[in-house]
């Protein structure tokens, strides 16, 4: 679960992090409201979408303007730049060509900045170990430095037995060319991140950049904030934090009835029981020259309602012009599934071909029972056969 | 032989008395897993399933001499029911359990590091030696045995390489889901080098798919074996969408080596077969194995 960057900011400052002042606003009047509030030489305004690249992006309709993190000199120039960002979508690097629809702004001090580094800490799969990643760096993507300076990413692993040791972030603050009192405001802010992180069960805290202010102090400019989905059960108050219009309305859907769904661009719906299966039927059906429109994962024990809840999110996006449920059974029933999917059919009014290709637990069964029912669904033997099937069936409709 | 089971391993169920324990129980019984009991803490000393129940993984490893334990106790305690089979020096832990937190897998990480247990999983269908040992949620009915090793990261997509390598007349000798999470157990590589060095498993069918570099990983560790058995290999996800996580925890596309394309090339690089198609993981081994 991803949050903005005005909630990242006041959570990780619960935690001892150094983070300028700053206020949210929903209007131009808030934004003028928090810019008096906090009375600073210069005010920032930024726009709050769960994307990155906002400062370089633009909006929509003004591709030469500005992008969605302002400086403003005065009252009139903040609520110049609330006027230009809210209500309007912000297109980045990252929202693709859609954009994100501005909603809330936040409204920050500005600060002189005399260096930027980059600062995050994740859950490195490979040695199952929190890591620190910093670099010298800083303000820019990270991507790029570690494609063209490997050199300049500096890593530091935490030993779960010992958990984070202060002399490790010393350690990393002067590889980062930091001097005096900055090695323990380093210290500090690796310590507020830490605490933060393993607290509240985060996948990524990201500070990009962390600044070195003119008088020696460390800030964090920008911070990023995402949750373990599997460990929300045990931080409740985060709940709140959620911003559904930030969400596919369809993977919200989805995950009401504890399917796994992404949205894509294709229009063939595919509906498979497993995340690994479900990714190859995805690539088979591109192999056969379309394209799918989804991710969908029913999971394992699916019920009845869950089958037909993800028919119904299939059969709702008007890009899908054919679907084909690919069941492998292995605790799932296949005449459990047959039975799942002819009620759903009716249900939905389905009006678009639906290959169904069964196997495992009951097979017979189900297949039985699915040309027993007076739909025209089409059947499939195997992976292979299904996804010429469904992609033939799709362009002669179409045709 | 094949790896890590047999059908003299025994095997109890932590998780035991739940829907989920329950049922697989029953299901691996009649499969002929050599089960010897279970663990529900608070119904220790009664019988389930005909099989004597302990309060204590430490009990019933002690009372039956378990080799292996199977846990389907739900997320919350999941990391906590791993911990205590790795201190009660359980040989082989297979975690089925779906959605555990990932810093809570962090610390079974290092616990298994400071010990002599494996573990399979989490978020995985399990191990299987057909006719033998079942420990698992995987269909019992579509394996024959045979001596084709299998290992992926995904559930179903395991049992299609089974069904397919069925089809051509093939029979497995172990097949082992390894799991969708991103902090895990056994990885392929631990897995490869057991089915290189068994004698009864004379191919090898490897699936991996997006996210993370383990099945790289993998591909360099059978190079530099220099085995002559034959391996066919699939990666899923060639078009999933980079930063969108695909259902497992650990299928999203993070960094350059983590896409299909860069895996299905190091793959090949290792001299693997990579299968064109999912539909074509049979067809494929037929070929290479003449």
């Amino acid at each position: 679960m991803n949050i903005h960057e005005y909630q990242a900011k006041a959570l990780l400052r619960s935690y001892g992090m150094p983070v300028p002042e700053g206020r949210a606003a929903t209007t131009a009047a808030q934004a003028a409201d928090a810019a008096r509030a906090l009375n600073a030489p210069v005010t920032v305004v930024k726009a709050q979408i769960h994307a990155g690249g906002r400062g370089a992006g633009h909006f929509a309709g003004k591709p030469e303007g500005k992008g969605g993190v302002r400086l403003a000199r005065s009252m009139d120039e903040v609520s110049d730049a609330a006027d230009a960002m809210l209500g309007e979508v912000l297109v980045t690097k990252q929202t693709g060509p859609m954009g994100r629809l501005v909603r809330t702004l936040y409204v920050e001090s500005g600060c002189d900045i005399a260096r930027e580094l980059y600062f995050s800490m994740l859950v490195d799969r490979g040695t199952g170990q929190i890591v620190i990643v910093a670099s010298p760096d800083g303000g820019m993507e990270i991507e790029e430095v570690a494609a063209r300076t490997p050199e300049r990413i500096l890593k530091e692993y935490v030993d779960p037995a010992k958990g984070l040791c202060d002399y490790q972030s010393r350690d990393l603050a002067v590889r980062l060319g930091l001097t005096g009192r900055e090695i323990r405001a380093f210290q500090n802010v690796v310590r507020s991140a830490y605490s933060a992180f393993t607290g509240l069960d985060a996948a990524i805290v990201e500070i990009n950049p962390l600044v070195v202010t003119g008088s020696g102090d460390l800030l964090a400019l920008d911070a990023k904030m995402a949750f373990d989905e599997n460990a929300l059960f045990r931080h409740p108050e985060l709940a709140k934090l959620r911003d559904v219009h930030e969400e596919d309305p369809r993977e919200r859907e989805a995950a009401e009835y504890g399917l796994a769904y992404v949205g894509l661009d294709g229009n063939i719906g595919c509906m498979v029981n497993g995340a690994g299966l479900a990714m190859a039927t995805m690539d088979i059906i591109k192999m056969e020259g379309e394209e799918p429109a989804n991710f969908l994962d029913v999971g394992g024990g699916a019920s009845k309602e869950r089958v037909a809840a993800a028919f119904r999110i299939l059969i709702g996006d008007p890009k899908v012009r054919g679907i084909l449920v690919n069941i492998f059974g292995g605790i799932m029933r296949c005449d459990v599934i047959a039975e799942a999917i002819i009620a759903a059919s009716h249900e939905t009014g389905l009006n678009v071909p639906l290959v169904v290709r069964l196997a495992g637990t009951n097979v017979e069964r189900g297949k039985a029972l699915l040309a027993e029912s007076g739909l025209t669904i089409i059947p499939a033997d195997d992976l292979g056969d299904a996804a010429r099937k469904i992609v033939s069936a799709v362009r002669n409709a179409g045709a | 032989m094949s790896i890590l089971v047999n059908k003299s391993t025994k095997v109890i169920t932590q998780g035991f008395t739940g829907a989920q324990g329950t049922f697989h129980t029953e299901q691996a019984i009649a499969y002929g897993t050599r089960m010897v009991g279970g663990v529900t803490p608070g119904k220790g000393g009664s019988l389930h399933l005909g099989l004597p129940v302990f309060d204590t993984v430490a009990q019933a490893r002690e009372a039956t001499g378990a080799e292996a334990s199977v846990i389907y106790v739900p997320p919350a305690g999941a990391a906590d029911a791993i911990l205590e089979a790795i201190a009660a020096g359980i040989p082989l832990i297979v975690c089925i359990t779906e959605g555990i937190p990932v810093q809570d897998m962090v610390r079974v990480r290092a616990a298994l590091e400071r010990s002599d247990s494996l573990l399979i999983g989490p978020n995985c269908p399990g191990i299987i030696t057909p006719d033998e040992c079942k420990i698992g949620i995987m269909p019992g009915p579509i394996h024959r045995r045979g001596h084709v090793g299998i290992v992926s990261r995904s559930g179903t997509l395991t049992y299609e390489a089974v069904a397919q390598t069925t089809a051509i007349g093939q029979g497995q000798s172990t097949c082992v889901g390894i799991g969708g999470d991103p902090v895990k157990g056994m990885d392929f590589t631990d897995v490869l080098e057991r089915m290189i060095a068994d004698p009864d498993t004379h191919s090898i069918v490897m699936i991996g798919e997006i996210g993370g570099t383990s099945e790289i990983d993998g591909a360099e560790l059978i190079r530099a074996s220099g085995t002559r058995k034959p391996v066919v290999g699939f990666i899923a996800g060639a078009t999933a969408p980079p930063g969108r996580r695909m259902g497992h925890a650990g299928a999203v596309i993070t960094g350059g080596h983590e896409t299909a394309s860069a895996k299905i090339e190091a793959l090949r690089e290792a001299g693997i077969h990579v299968a064109p198609s999912p539909a074509e993981l049979g067809t494929t081994l037929a070929r290479v194995l003449g």
